[in-house]
């Protein structure tokens, strides 16, 4: 069992510390002007993150053990050409997540 | 700008973050779940949730805790997991940086992948949009989410038990990031910023504390920025 002193401390700890990180720059930094070189790296931020923080999980599925399924590498290539194709957001989802069900129904 | 308008951003961002509900529903019920396992109460879970509001930090602060790891390691190692949102902070900047301090501050409060996800890529597809429209879409996004975020904790802390495993809600996640990244990918900067990011993820994959995503991050965000500053060059001709 936990300490519930720990638990409040961790809590409490991790708010803030999660706080200044989120308020850091667009707290601090606000209007002033950034360096060109900076914003050239923030403008791949997202395309670079997100695709970093997915890859590992489309790869080794956590549902299946960290084995690399079909249904699964499918579907998130199927989302990203749907994507790429119609440039909309629902379109890629809807694509992605039929392509999964119907891959894992046809295979299990 | 015409208040009209800046509702109309609102209600767009709220239609937009409304499929995320598909990641945010099982994940914080599975947090409430593990959070009752490990000891933790109703008030206590709540807290967890609404405090620090980060779902891949409370993972890891649980599973730290229940193993009894001393508690500055367990703050140290949650909040290196969280570290990418300083990233997402950095890059909504330029965005937002307009905005009054309080609102600003309220944000930085609700940044996490997925409202940081839908509103990057709404900032980045309509470039014009005045500042007061970017908070309006920002907050829209957040009003599906965060809430359920909340709720959810409750739900899983108070029902407790698993989520099927046939619906494969394990894959929300990627699908649905995955759709908002390819209308991203504009250009052949954005393309190897991707793919570098990618290929370094998986190579980094068992570097502990999620340390590992930050690196990739960075690797293609400088890839991005340098293949962006070689097709300048080109297209001028130099």
């Amino acid at each position: 069992m936990i300490d519930t002193n720990t638990i409040w401390i961790v809590i409490v700890s991790l708010g803030l510390g999660s706080f200044a990180l989120r308020f850091s720059f667009t707290g601090l930094v606000g209007n002033r002007r950034m360096p060109q070189w900076v914003l050239r790296h923030l403008r791949y931020t997202a395309v670079a993150i997100l695709p970093a923080l997915v890859a590992p999980l489309v790869v080794w599925p956590s549902a299946t053990g960290g084995e690399a399924d079909a249904p699964r590498t499918v579907a998130a290539v199927v989302t990203i050409l749907a994507g790429l194709i119609t440039r909309n957001v629902f379109v890629a989802i809807a694509a992605g997540v039929t392509t999964l069900y119907a891959l894992l129904f046809l295979m299990h | 700008m015409s208040s009209s308008t800046t509702k109309a951003a609102f209600w767009q961002g709220l239609r937009d973050g409304a499929p995320f509900l598909l990641v945010v529903v099982p994940f914080s019920v599975l947090f409430g779940v593990l959070a009752t396992e490990a000891g933790l109460n109703l008030v206590q879970a709540m807290a967890f949730s609404i405090v620090v509001f980060g779902g891949a930090a409370q993972f890891t602060a649980l599973q730290l805790m229940v193993d009894n790891v001393p508690t500055a390691i367990v703050v140290i190692s949650s909040l290196a997991v969280n570290l990418r949102v300083a990233m997402y902070s950095a890059s909504l900047t330029p965005y937002i940086g307009g905005a009054p301090v309080w609102q600003r501050a309220l944000a930085a409060y609700f940044i996490v992948d997925q409202t940081y996800a839908s509103s990057i890529a709404k900032y980045e597809a309509e470039p014009e949009m005045p500042v007061p429209q970017r908070i309006a879409y920002f907050f829209g996004v957040v009003v599906p989410i965060c809430p359920a975020w909340y709720v959810f904790t409750v739900v899983g802390a108070v029902v407790g038990g698993q989520i099927s495993p046939e619906y494969a809600l394990d894959f929300a996640l990627p699908i649905t990031f995955l759709a908002l990244i390819a209308p991203m990918l504009r250009t052949a900067a954005h393309v190897a910023a991707a793919l570098v990011a990618i290929v370094a993820s998986l190579v980094c994959a068992t570097i502990p504390y999620n340390l590992g995503l930050i690196i990739a991050g960075t690797a293609g965000m400088m890839v991005g920025a340098q293949v962006e500053l070689w097709s300048t060059k080109r297209t001028n001709g130099q």
